[in-house]
Parts: structure tokens; sequence; C-alpha cells
């Protein structure tokens, strides 16, 4: 519990020094402080009425009941207690990152997972460690939509900068380095290379890290073991290992080396719970536990989000009802909400700008993945970020429901 | 209290347990083959008792009513509106999406109110009315009306209720606290079942006389007070309606955290403490969004939508809201969709070649998967493009192209399969396959596998007019 306060309490502090939201929707500060004046008029203008105490309807209207029993004539009080089970599972926590005295170079380590009770199900039971979130950083030029470019196009091409913007500016607990030149069917970047990269970033930021593959299950073995090796005892999260590993033969060496270099691995499975159960126990033979961090697969908002909120739920649910294999973290790339077309394309002007349309899709795709559980996010969006963060920071709150402020909407003026 | 008996979860339901109560003369006036296979079709969800005709027949009555309360889901299912814009709300049977299908998409409704100059409201109404999304060959569309009385007057409430029914023939939803206003309003629809908003702890029984009298269902409200509605619903039932809707009330800045954890505790408490006073669908109003301190639209909206996805997703059964930009309720109407669908089928086309204008043997040839939104998406822009072309649409269990890849439901395998098996050598007389461009890592092990030169093709299908100007016909056929 000391280290979700521990959490709560980081959270406020990066909140005073990133972004508000507004600021984060580049360009439209001006023409939302004209919007501002008008309805702030409106409101002051509006003086309620003092309508809405009850005005009784005249007797002679009301048809007589013919029913024999008897109505009530006074609220019948009613009280309510909630007997919250208790499940027998419980989420295995994984170390990310590791400080001087732990035998690394970050400033702190982040601890995810610990869940005993489904997410944000019950009030007295919030999330052991609150879920942190991942900003992404490449190795070489992406192609991003504009809404993306915008706010990191100074510093795409160099990762250093970039974490550095991602931790300073945007309140990154963690950063991802996406080696994605190493790719043979890209760059092919050498794993000496991409081992200076993941250097580079080390030295410029102090969160934990995060190793971003290619996707080839022979490179990534190459490039996770020679990065294993060059940032021993750091704790770095390889992203991701597979099932294609074990076909390709590779997976031993990579969950070696992240044992004997003490860092954990995330295992990576499309949409399937046998999968995931049958890598883990892959990669048992390997590795503790509690080095093992799952991606059942973040799919985009209209283009399949129903499967991956639905594996985490039945995963979460398993795990909790005590299948040990899968009681383990899990992660979502929510940023793969961008792969919709509704979140990047010109679309008519009734289904609203496409740089409002690209980082809703990535907030709701958080949000969505955030109530099914998902204890780590890779997001890019500033705005996205700030906004799940601002609702994992309301989610872990006590009480801060005001009836008052919303007794009578319904006859507000807005 | 009201705790009710534990009684059999859907789940638990067998499809004996219904064949027992069925007629069991295997009439097949339902169209199934015989009463046993009926019953499993009712405990799939699939079909209802209702499709069973002779079980309407006087002689059976006690074996209706039997089957009618062993179906029952635990939310009851509450009717607004008439005729076939009519919307059904609640009718849960589960928690978990995973354990059945989740039943009666949430419905959106859009508010207005009698403040409204005319031409705005009227406006209003239309774009409500025209705010529709093509997604996988279905057209969505908002569900409903709240009318609002901000004004607080009868005549002016009245006025407006008439003015928007007879622009729309959604549903409504009419919101005052005052039961002469709401009276106003209903008599100028009372033929069309509007929802009641609201019964509170000061007005509940002039707004049950109303539920009563002209026969609409009632909204009971009490903000984050889970005792208070719960006494609402017991003395409003008690008092003879039966069709409710529960507000307990949405917090959107701040006061999420209650919200999500409200609707939640209810639902919990429904299906595992079997709380029948709790089990009724539960309205969320993302509209407050809009009472909140923040001073531009864009960030009270971006707001709004955040509450509305997430109650979607966390058990409400009808949703109020007030943006009406597109960015705001496009991703809602996607997502209510896309979580009631059955998640134990994807929604999926039949795999198989499909022809585009009139292909030859020249024509292209290209790869896409069986997932509803990919082959729909791919089939608009080959049309939109006047492409000819051979489509062949793999069996991938309908999953999209990036995560049948990852998941190895497309492989070089799978796509060399599919060519044999639908002939697609005979159809051409070239040997070249466009693969999409989410699938390029394949490439190199289909062309191994199938014989078939892979051409690369666009990571959006958008791009595939271009591909084809750029790359078809390939230099050496």
């Amino acid at each position: 519990m000391s280290e979700g306060n521990k959490k709560q309490k980081q959270n406020k502090e990066s909140r005073e020094t990133y972004p508000s939201l507004l600021s984060l929707f580049s360009g439209m500060e001006k023409l939302e402080l004209e919007h501002f004046a008008m309805e702030i008029g409106d409101l002051e203008l509006w003086i309620p009425t003092g309508a809405g105490t009850s005005i009784p309807v005249p007797a002679a209207q009301i048809i007589p009941s013919l029913e024999t029993k008897i109505k009530p004539t006074a609220l019948i009080p009613a009280s309510f207690t909630f007997q919250r089970e208790e499940f027998p599972g419980r989420i295995r926590e994984v170390k990310l990152g590791a400080t001087k005295s732990e035998g690394g170079s970050r400033n702190r380590s982040i601890v995810i997972g610990g869940a005993d009770a489904p997410p944000y199900a019950f009030v007295d039971k919030p999330p052991v460690n609150p879920p942190v979130f991942a900003l992404d950083v490449f190795d070489m030029e992406v192609p991003l939509p504009r809404a993306l470019k915008v706010a990191i196009k100074d510093v795409m091409g160099d990762p250093a900068e970039w974490a550095r913007l991602n931790v300073k500016k945007f309140g990154a607990d963690m950063v991802t380095v996406h080696l994605m030149s190493t790719d043979p069917l890209i760059k092919n970047t050498s794993p000496a290379d991409a081992a200076r990269t993941v250097e580079e970033v080390l030295q410029a930021v102090d969160v934990p890290i995060i190793i971003g593959g290619c996707g080839d299950p022979h490179k990534d073995a190459q490039v996770f073991t020679k990065v294993a090796e060059v940032a021993a005892g750091e704790r770095l999260l390889l992203n991701s290992v597979t099932l294609d590993m074990t076909e390709a033969k590779t997976l031993e060496g990579v969950a070696k080396a992240a044992k004997e270099h003490n860092h954990a691995v995330l295992g990576f499975t499309g949409l399937e719970l046998n999968k995931a159960k049958e890598l883990n126990r892959r990669l048992y033979e390997y590795l503790p536990p509690e080095s093992i961090v799952m991606d059942l697969t973040t799919v985009a908002l209209g283009y399949g989000l129903e499967y991956s909120f639905t594996i985490h739920e039945r995963a979460r649910h398993a795990a909790l009802m005590g299948d040990t294999e899968l009681q383990h973290p899990t992660i979502s790339a929510s940023t793969n909400a961008w792969a919709a077309r509704e979140a990047w394309m010109q679309m008519d002007a009734k289904y609203g700008s496409k740089d409002m349309r690209g980082p809703i899709w990535e907030t709701l795709n958080a949000l969505i993945l955030l109530l099914a559980g998902v204890d780590l996010f890779m997001m890019m969006h500033p705005a996205a970020i700030r906004t799940v963060k601002d609702v994992v920071s309301d989610l872990v709150k006590e009480s801060s429901a005001k009836p008052e402020q919303i007794a009578q909407w319904a006859s507000k003026r807005i | 209290m009201a705790v009710g008996d534990v009684r059999k979860t859907i789940k638990e339901i067998s499809p004996i347990d219904v064949y027992k109560l069925l007629p069991r003369t295997n009439c097949r006036e339902c169209g199934e083959p015989n009463c046993m296979a009926f019953a499993t079709r009712v405990v799939n969800g699939e079909l209802t008792i209702e499709n069973c005709p002779p079980l309407k027949k006087e002689e059976y009555k006690t074996a209706y009513d039997d089957l009618s309360a062993l179906m029952a889901p635990p939310v009851k299912v509450v009717t607004i509106g008439t005729g076939n814009r009519s919307i059904r709300i609640g009718g849960k049977y589960v928690l978990y999406r995973h354990d059945f299908t989740y039943h009666n998409p949430t419905p959106i409704a859009l508010d207005v109110s009698d403040d409204m100059p005319a031409k705005d409201l009227a406006d209003r109404i239309q774009a409500i009315g025209d705010f529709t999304y093509n997604y996988i060959g279905r057209s969505l569309v908002l569900d409903a009306i709240a009318i609002r009385s901000t004004r607080r007057d009868p005549t002016t409430f009245a006025a407006t209720v008439k003015a928007v029914a007879s622009r729309t023939d959604l549903p409504l939803i009419l919101c005052a606290y005052d039961p002469v206003v709401v009276e106003a309003g209903i008599t100028k629809v009372n033929d069309k079942r509007p929802l009641i908003y609201a019964a509170t702890k000061d007005n509940w029984k002039d707004m049950a006389e109303l539920a009563i009298r002209y026969n609409c269902p009632l909204t009971v409200s009490a903000p984050n007070d889970i005792p208070l509605l719960r006494s609402l619903v017991q003395t409003i039932t008690e008092y003879g309606v039966t069709d409710l809707v529960l507000d307990p009330g949405t917090f959107v800045d701040p006061g999420l955290s209650e919200t999500i954890h409200n609707f939640t505790t209810i639902r919990w408490s429904v299906f595992r403490n079997h709380d029948e006073l709790l089990g009724y669908p539960l309205l969320g109003t993302p509209f407050t969004a809009w009472l909140s301190g923040e001073i531009t639209k864009n960030v009270i909206s971006w707001k709004e939508a955040c509450a509305a996805s997430m109650l979607i997703s966390r058990y409400a059964d009808l949703l109020i809201m007030h943006s009406m930009d597109g960015w705001v309720l496009l991703p809602q109407l996607i997502w209510k969709f896309n979580i009631y669908t059955d998640p134990r089928k994807p929604v999926s086309v039949d795999p198989g070649v499909r022809e585009f204008g009139t292909p030859d043997r020249n024509s292209p040839v290209l790869i896409t998967t069986n997932y509803a939104l990919t082959y729909f998406t791919v089939e608009s822009d080959i049309k939109s493009g006047n492409i000819t072309c051979y489509l062949v649409v793999i069996d991938t269990g309908g999953i999209s192209v990036e995560s049948a890849v990852a998941g190895r439901y497309l492989t070089a395998e799978s796509i060399t399969n599919a060519l044999k098996e639908y002939h697609v050598g005979e159809l051409v007389s070239h040997r070249h396959v466009i693969l999409p461009g989410l699938a390029a890592r394949l490439s190199g092990e289909t062309e191994e596998a199938s014989g078939w030169h892979v051409i690369v093709g666009p990571k959006d299908s958008s791009n595939i007019v271009q591909l084809l100007k750029d790359h078809w016909p390939p230099p050496d056929t």
C-alpha cells in the first residue's frame, strides 16, 4: 500500500509540472477562449428560480385505484450492505527498473501488479499498485499522424532527447525504446548499435526502461541478449518474447539472459489465453514468475477492442479465481488505437476534426482497458496520457463526488 | 429485505430445464426440428420463449409463466417508446461479457431543452436524427431524445414536447422534477410511452401516480446514495409501478470514482447478492460534464466522451449526453455496438474469392482476412477506387490482419492453402499476389510456400489504388 501512496503523491507532483489538458490539444487555445467568454456569460445570467420542489397533483385528477393493496404513503426505509466476496488468487507483483542500491542506475523502481480483487469494482479495494504509464520513443524517424507528430517533431530521430521530453514534459513513469531500426526488413541495425541507443536513453533519463524489439524472433533474440548484457542490473522489461521464439528456438537464450542480468520479460500472445498460459509455462523453466508481464494484445477501438477487453477480463477473473499461470500483471499498447482509420483519416465534418478524433481514440482505448485491469499502459498522445492519469488518480481516491454539483442537472441551463 | 432466493443463473440453466416446461409436441411451428433443439437455442440466447407459438395458448399458461420466471434476466427489461424505434434497455443476465452475450445495447439519448429557440430546436432534432455512421455494413444511429425542462414551466414544456414529437419518431425521455411539468409534457405524447425522469425522495408519490396513469416507465434518482435508491424502488414498486430505471448519479469531474464504483457495486449486488431491488436498468448521464467548472467546450466534451465510454463498459443501460461533436459520439456508437456482439463468434464474413468489376486472367489478386470490419473496409476502398480485381478472403477466424499475423491465424501456410482451395491459379494466368502491408512479414515465407510472387500492399487499403498504379501490371508479365 505504501507503494500506492507514493504513487499517488508522484501523480500529484507531476500534475503540477506537466501541461493542462487544454494546452495539449494543439492550436486550439485561441479559438476556445472565445467560447469561454460566451459561456460564462450565459452561466452568470442564469438565476435558479427555485422550482423543482414538487407541486402536488390536484386530487381531482387522480384516478382512484381499485387495488385492494394499501399503497405506501411515506418512503419505506431501506439500507444497503454489500457482501463483497474474497478471491483466492492474487496477481504477482513485478518490479521494473533498479536503483543504484538494487544494482541499476534508475532514480526509482516501479512495482506493477498485486491486484487481489476485480479492477475498480469495490470501493474498499483500490489498486494495490495503481497503473503506470510508459511513453514511446522510436530509434528512427517513423511516419506518425499529425496529431502525434506535433508534440515530438523536434526530437524525432533522437531517442535520448525524445525520452527526456516524455519524462519532463509529459509525465512518463517509464520510457519504451522501440528498436525498430533493427528490423531486417527495415535497416537491420546491429545488436551492438541497438545497445548503444539503449545506453544513451539510460543516460538521458532515470526512469525504468522498456525495450521494444522489431517482432522478428531471431533478430529480437540477438538484440535482447546484447541489450540485457550491456544494461545488466537495470531491470529492463524486454518487449516482447513470443511463442514464435520457441519455434525459432531463441526463447531460452533471451530468458536466460534476462535471468542472468536481472531483467523482466513481456510475454506477447494474440488474443488467446491458452497461448498466454503456454508461453508462461515455457518461461517458468528459466525465469522466476515475478519477472513475467503479459501482453494479451490491444486492438484498436472499432477494430476488435472488444476482444481485447474480454480477454483481459477473462484473464484477470481466472487469475483471481486461482489460475496461477495467469497471475501476472498486464500491459496495453494503447498506441495501437491509432491503427483505426477513425483516428487519423479525414472524414466528413459531422464526425469532427481528426485532431480530436485521434487523441480521443487513444484515450478511450486506454480507459476501456483500464477498467479491465491493465497495469501498465504504453501510450503516445500527451492529452491521452494526461487524461488517463487523471482518471486513475480519481479512481484511487476515497471520495470526491459532490451530489449538490449535479443536483437537478436536468433543469440546468448550459 | 428484498434480497431474493438464489435461483439458477443463465449458465446453470440447461436445455433440459427449458425442455421440461415446453409443450414437447415437436410441432416445428417455431422453425426448429424439435422441442429439444428449440430449448437449446433458448438457453443460448438465440431464441426466446416468445418464439414458441403453442406456449401462448391458455392450456400452457402455467408452463409459460414458469418458463418466464426461469428465463427472466436478473436485470429487468424496460421498454421506452412505441413502434419500430422503441428501445429495450436492461435485460442483463451476467456481469462478465465472456459468460453470456450482453443483451440490449446501451441506447444513447441526446438532450434538448425547452429554452431553445424554435429554429435551434428544429436543427438539433434534425442533427440527432441524421447522425449515422456506416460501420461493417450496418448503420449506427442515435437512439432517443431527452427533453429537459429548464424553464420549469408546464406550458413551455408541453409546447416543446409537442414540437419535438412532431419532428421525430425517436423515443423520448421527459426530464423535470416537478410532476406538474412532467404531466403537461406527457399529455402531448401519452400514447408514446416516454420515460419519465425522475422520481426523487421529494416527489416520488406524484411521479409514481403519473407512471401508473400514463403507463410510462419511471426513472428513480438518488445521486450517490444506494440506500435511498433501494428505499425509493421498494416504495414505488409497492405503490404499483413495475417498470423502473435507476439513476445512481453520474459525476464526471470530480467524482468519476464514485460513479464507476456505484454502477459496479449495484451490478455485483444484483448478480452476486441477488439484490432484486437493484435489478433494474441503469441510467448514466455523462451530460453532467456540462455542469463542471471547465471553461472550454472541447475539454467538457472530452470529459463527457470519457465518462460515456467508461459507463458503456461498466453496466450503463441507457445514456443521456449533450455534445453533438462527431469525435465524441462516433466512438460511443462503435463501442456500444462492439461490446454487445457475441464474444463467442467474431463478426466475420464468409471466406472465399470475391470478384470486383469484371476481372480477367490479368487482373490483380489481393489478399485480406474475413474479419467483417477488415473485409468491408477493403471492399469499400476497392469499389470507390473502381478497381477490377480478385479479392481472396482468408479464414482467420474473424480476426483482423495485424492481430491475425501476430496470433498466427494468417500465415504463409493459410495463404497458400487458400490460393489452392479457391483455385486462384485457374482464375489468372500470372502468379502475383498482393499481401496487406500489415502482413509484410509473411512475404518471404509465402513466396516459398506458395510459389507465387508477393507484392507487399499498403498498410491501409485506401492506398490500393496508388499501389496498383505504381506496381500493376508487374514488370515481368
